[in-house]
């Protein structure tokens, strides 16, 4: 589904991704993990074409996306969530759902919505409503949602644990877990490591920029190393 | 009696402003950016009719859509070659090439139009008598009313109801995530301006059939006074622009007959600094602290 070749991503002078390799396989869920700063956000962004590579390759699907802009990447199949949300706060709930669905056809939009508001009840209760004056958690699944509108062979999820109460993070992975069922493909990037892992099947450990391990989510899970540095001993 | 009139007057002045500011407004909106050259797209779509009607002998229905026709390509233009490159660089390097665009502009026109003062011929001419030798409103006056509210009404639909519009405030939110649902964010830069641009054609039309004189620099105090009216409803916001357009457009006027002629530019930056200094977002405008 997605080979990721030996990237190499700048911000100016700054050297933030340093010959990355890896490849995320049809039906899986892959995970991202490693500490702040370790470069995870920077990966997805050059994958889904936000950001740009000066080696390597990035292959979808067969397709080689060098130089394809970032809204034509989304036209192929592949949905990223940010980090931080990004929801359109002034449009309402329903609008960022639409935005979500931008590149179907007029006639996909409203089952879309159905399987949306299937999986996330509580966003139907408030398609009329603002986004801006969402919850926390409830941005989130917004965020999630929009992402699914498209209908992605791949899904990139960015922290999408990040600043929820405890019940939220589970009722978030929950959801991970179902659309894995459901056979979706996900690349996931979070710093909850002892989640991320417990619901991927293979992981892949970040730091500074390169990749320092790799397995599966059971094996990185029982990993001494990563057990130390990651899931508190 | 006078005091009608001049209501009169000022709204249908500020009705034309309201439709320049719309322009400022939307392309701030979407790309973050002042485009001074704004007033001078009103001075060029007054040129094309001018042209249209007056040597090519066409009717005025014609000489509007055209110059519709080329302040939009112009805008369209404009973006693509003066700001297209500069949409990283700082704010700064982009408002002193918005007002490089300005000056070439007016330049141009110069160059191509010579300098003297041209004589415009309204597109409707006459007025509406309602009390004979006290009373009337010309049909300019009620053209530019008449735009306005259709130019405002097409807006909320567009912005509200279609798949585009959506989009586009989609892009003045956050373009990177704009990006992300597959909208191209480039042609969405370009179609505002080329909606703005097409505004200022209409405007720089009822403009000149309302003030009859014509030059290359036609364009600029209008594009200054109509800036004004964004900031001073909200820069940014649409129903802002319409507010401070039209409240511009009677404190002008008013000023003008009641004030002096010559300080009525005075008294409308007196009131758009109290403005600022009690609503320094502008009248319908939302204040957003600086992200950190
Ligand atoms: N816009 C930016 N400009 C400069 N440096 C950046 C920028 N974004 C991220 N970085 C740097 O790149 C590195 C990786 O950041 P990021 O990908 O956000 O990490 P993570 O998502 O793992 O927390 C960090 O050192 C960060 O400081
Ligand atoms: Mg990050």
């Amino acid at each position: 589904m997605l080979t990721v070749d030996d990237i190499n991503v700048y911000y100016g002078a700054i050297h933030a991704i340093k010959g990355v390799s890896f490849r995320v396989d049809d039906g899986e869920v892959v995970t991202l993990i490693g500490a702040n700063g370790a470069g995870k956000s920077t990966i997805l962004n050059t994958v889904c074409g936000l950001l740009h590579s000066r080696t390597g390759s990035i292959q979808f699907l067969d397709k080689t996306l060098g130089n394809v802009p970032a809204h034509k990447i989304v036209e192929l199949g592949m949905a990223h969530v940010p980090e931080g949300r990004r929801i359109f706060q002034q449009m309402t709930v329903e609008e960022n759902l639409e935005m979500g669905a931008y590149t179907r056809a007029r006639a996909d939009i409203e089952p879309g919505l159905e399987r949306v508001y299937e999986q996330f009840p509580r966003l139907k209760e408030r398609r009329k409503q603002v986004a801006g004056t969402l919850s926390g958690g409830e941005q989130q699944m917004l965020a999630m949602g929009r992402g699914l509108m498209s209908d992605p062979k791949l899904l990139m999820l960015d922290e999408p644990s990040m600043g929820l109460a405890p019940i939220l993070v589970e009722q978030i992975f929950d959801i991970i877990r179902k659309l894995h069922q459901a056979g979706t493909t996900i690349l996931l990037v979070e710093q909850n490591a002892r989640m991320a892992l417990s619901v991927a099947d293979r992981g892949y450990v970040l730091e500074t920029g390169k990749i320092v391990a790799t397995g599966t989510g059971d094996e990185l899970l029982h990993d001494e190393a990563v057990k130390k540095a990651y899931l508190g001993g | 009696m006078s005091f009608l009139n001049n209501a009169i007057t000022g709204i249908s002045l500020g009705s034309i402003y309201a439709i320049i500011a719309l322009g400022y407004t939307m392309v701030y909106g979407i790309a973050k950016m002042l485009n001074f050259a704004h007033g001078d797209v009103i001075m060029v779509g007054a040129y094309v009719c001018f042209l249209a009607m007056g040597n090519a002998g066409l009717p005025s229905v014609v000489g509007v859509l055209l110059a519709v026709a080329v302040c939009t390509v112009l805008g369209i233009v404009i973006e693509r070659l003066a700001y297209k490159p500069l949409r990283a660089a700082p704010s700064l390097a982009v408002l002193i090439t918005a007002i490089g665009v300005s000056y070439l502009l007016q330049n141009s026109a110069q160059i191509l139009w010579g300098a003297a003062t041209k004589t415009f011929r309204p597109i409707v001419e006459g007025s509406l008598v309602l009390v004979p030798g006290q009373l009337s409103i010309s049909y300019v006056a009620i053209l530019s009313v008449v735009c306005c509210i259709v130019v405002m009404v097409a807006l909320s639909v567009f912005t509200g109801q279609t798949k585009m519009g959506k989009a586009m405030r989609a892009c003045s939110e956050d373009k990177a995530a704009a990006q992300l649902m597959g909208i191209d964010v480039d042609a969405t830069i370009s179609m505002t301006f080329a909606i703005g641009s097409a505004l200022a054609a209409i405007a720089g039309v009822l403009m000149c059939s309302a003030y009859p004189v014509l030059s290359p620099t036609t364009g600029s105090l209008p594009g200054i006074r109509a800036f004004t009216a964004a900031v001073f409803g909200g820069i940014g916001s649409v129903p802002g622009a319409l507010l401070g357009g039209i409240l511009l457009g009677v404190i002008e006027t008013f000023a003008k007959a009641y004030i002096s002629t010559d300080l009525s530019d005075a008294v409308v930056f007196a009131v758009l600094i109290i403005v600022l200094l009690v609503r320094p977002a502008g009248l319908l405008g939302k204040y957003v602290p600086e992200k950190v």
